[in-house]
């Protein structure tokens, strides 16, 4: 019988008044890439703080089964034990500014109770693993913002572990930084490792995660695979418009025969966004109306996350 | 929920339950070691060199004014107060200010800075490392420097002849235990910190207060009799009656005494601050 890596079971936490994370409760499969998607303050971070024993949950169960123990670890009596075989990536790096890139993964795998020579023998291909070869004595201050987050990736996988706990990890990276940390992920993956990943970018979550959770306000909203989600929530077709005189789309009533053709219109800032079965007829009769732009494509995980979460800024963020 | 989970998280809230040490404070303390290494010119430097000009110019300067000083109450036997050269009244009394002082720094500032600017500690308990191992091993580490700081500086003090006891030997281990006591306390400060700022208050309204009240300077006998009880209980005071008489080639009057005020609260003090610490990063 194979069990989830990792299971969350009602899992629960307030500060003060604040309630963080809500009767939460999920799985993660082995070779699984699980997204956790969610404004900021929807508790992503406290979940992952909690599965790390940092933050003590104020109740539910968490326990892994990692490295095909049948017993079950629970997390955080067993701390020690469970992060020994995790690999973990924070939000913010944490980094030592006075070692050369190859020392921090030399001191850290010492952290792990590896001899100094079972580290050395792993530093080489965990540089190159980062694309860091060349860097290997350059000290962290010295590296750029995409360089330093494959050097924290590289740093959680010194203890080469089954999974991987990644909070934000392309967060301020540029798009060929970002682009190279999809391809590492992806290559872990192939290679077996489990991945918890939370981030911002819709993109990212549906290029990588085979499943996704969506958390608001410390709650599950909604889990499963992205298609099977943007097919449960969405309607298939999207069609913004935008442009002088867009807006009176959404609003005015001689656009009401306009409307009656999409089964949700929505409106963020100048752009109208049509929701539909089929655009065709839609398209065919804003064709007419040539001083409005319009972009036809399908719905998406944004589309999706928006509906879910709302289009309103929070005033927490 | 179960009540076996009630008992869990309540267990786990309490900052005052056992210390959860393993080995895994060894790598910390290495780390600390590694960076130290690469810094370890400029830092001698500044270790050595202060405690060394004070010594001199106060000890020759002073000592040609103040000729002898009385070494009462710090020697076995009970006889009449020794009087000693001002240099050795001072050397003796300002190494346990210098292993007081590096400590100290150790312990608020270069910790501090890891704890809360570089987040290194973060980064360290992501990895199989408890809160409690981490302070285990900025303690010691605070202590060894205080530990290299006094070495240095008795090396000097026997090049320059102020001393030659062979009871010397038994001075340097005892001021390792004066680093962690240090240490230990400081370590309550820095778990209480916002900034950096907040050290000054403890430099400045302890340490320094501290450091005239504890015989350093100058015989403790000159304090009024109230100021001097409360001399006898503090912990640099206990440190110097330990050292002084090794310096002098004799043995304290109340070694258990001394020892066991140190022990006390080096022991007390690693708790609050284990406790304090962990509260900070219950969050």
């Amino acid at each position: 019988m194979r069990h989830p890596l990792l299971q969350i079971q009602g899992l629960s936490k307030h500060y003060g008044s604040a309630v963080v994370v809500n009767d939460l409760s999920f799985e993660i499969a082995p070779g699984e890439c699980l997204g956790v998607i969610g404004p900021n303050g929807a508790g992503k971070t406290t979940t992952i703080r909690m599965c790390l024993g940092l933050t003590v949950p104020d109740a539910g169960n968490i326990s892994f089964h990692l490295n095909g123990e049948d017993a079950g670890r629970r997390m955080p009596e067993d701390a020690l034990a469970i992060k020994a075989k995790l690999g973990v990536v924070s939000q913010f790096d944490t980094l030592d500014p006075d070692f050369s890139c190859a020392e921090n993964l030399q001191v850290y795998g010492r952290y792990f109770g590896m001899t100094a020579a079972q580290v050395r023998a792993r530093v080489p291909s965990l540089l190159e693993f980062a694309s860091l070869s060349h860097k290997a004595n350059s000290r962290p201050g010295e590296l750029s913002g995409g360089m330093r987050r494959r050097l924290s990736l590289a740093r959680a996988l010194v203890n080469d572990p089954q999974l991987l706990l990644l909070d934000e990890p392309t967060t301020g990276l540029d798009p060929q930084a970002r682009h190279l940390m999809w391809e590492r992920l992806q290559l872990l993956m192939q290679q077996g490792k489990s991945i918890l990943l939370t981030t911002h970018f819709m993109d990212e979550a549906e290029r990588l995660c085979s499943r996704l959770l969506v958390l608001d306000h410390g709650k599950k909203i909604a889990e499963g695979k992205p298609k099977a989600l943007i097919a449960e929530h969405l309607e298939p077709d999207v069609v913004e418009v935008y442009g002088a005189g867009a807006l009176a789309l959404a609003e005015a009533a001689e656009h009401a025969g306009l409307r009656a053709l999409a089964a949700r219109v929505e409106v963020s800032g100048e752009t109208v966004f049509f929701y539909t079965q089929d655009a065709r007829p839609l398209l065919a009769r804003l064709a007419s109306s040539s001083h409005l732009r319009t972009l036809h494509r399908p719905a998406n995980l944004e589309d999706l996350f928006l509906k879910l979460t709302g289009r309103k800024i929070r005033e927490d963020a | 929920m179960t009540t076996h989970q009630d008992s869990t998280s309540a267990e786990a809230q309490s900052i005052w339950r056992y210390p959860d040490l393993s080995g895994r404070w060894w790598p910390v303390f290495m780390r600390n070691l590694l960076v130290w290494r690469k810094l370890a010119i400029p830092s001698l430097v500044g270790n050595i060199a202060e405690p060394l000009m004070w010594l001199v110019a106060f000890g020759y300067g002073m000592g040609a004014l103040v000729g002898e000083v009385s070494a009462g109450g710090a020697m076995a036997g009970g006889e009449a107060a020794a009087k000693i050269p001002y240099i050795l009244f001072l050397a003796s009394g300002s190494i346990c200010m210098s292993a007081m002082n590096a400590a100290s720094f150790e312990a608020l500032y270069s910790a501090f800075s890891r704890m809360h600017v570089q987040k290194t500690w973060d980064g360290i308990m992501n990895a199989p490392v408890s809160l409690d191992s981490v302070l285990l091993a900025e303690m010691l580490w605070a202590a060894f420097k205080a530990l290299f700081t006094v070495t240095a500086i008795l090396g000097v003090m026997l090049a320059l002849g102020i001393s030659h006891s062979p009871k010397l030997l038994l001075a340097w281990p005892i001021l390792l235990l004066v680093g962690m006591m240090f240490s230990c306390i400081a370590l309550i400060f820095n778990a209480l910190a916002k900034s950096y700022d907040f050290f000054t208050y403890y430099f400045t309204l302890v340490l320094t207060p501290m450091m005239f009240l504890s015989g350093v300077f100058f015989p403790r006998e000159q304090l009024p009799t109230v100021v001097r009880i409360v001399s006898d209980w503090l912990p640099l005071t206990n440190a110097v009656e330990i050292i002084r008489p090794l310096f002098m080639g004799q043995w304290p009057q109340t070694p258990l005494r001394h020892g066991l005020v140190l022990a006390a609260y080096t022991v007390l003090a690693f708790w609050v601050a284990l406790a304090l610490t962990r509260r900070r990063f219950r969050s």
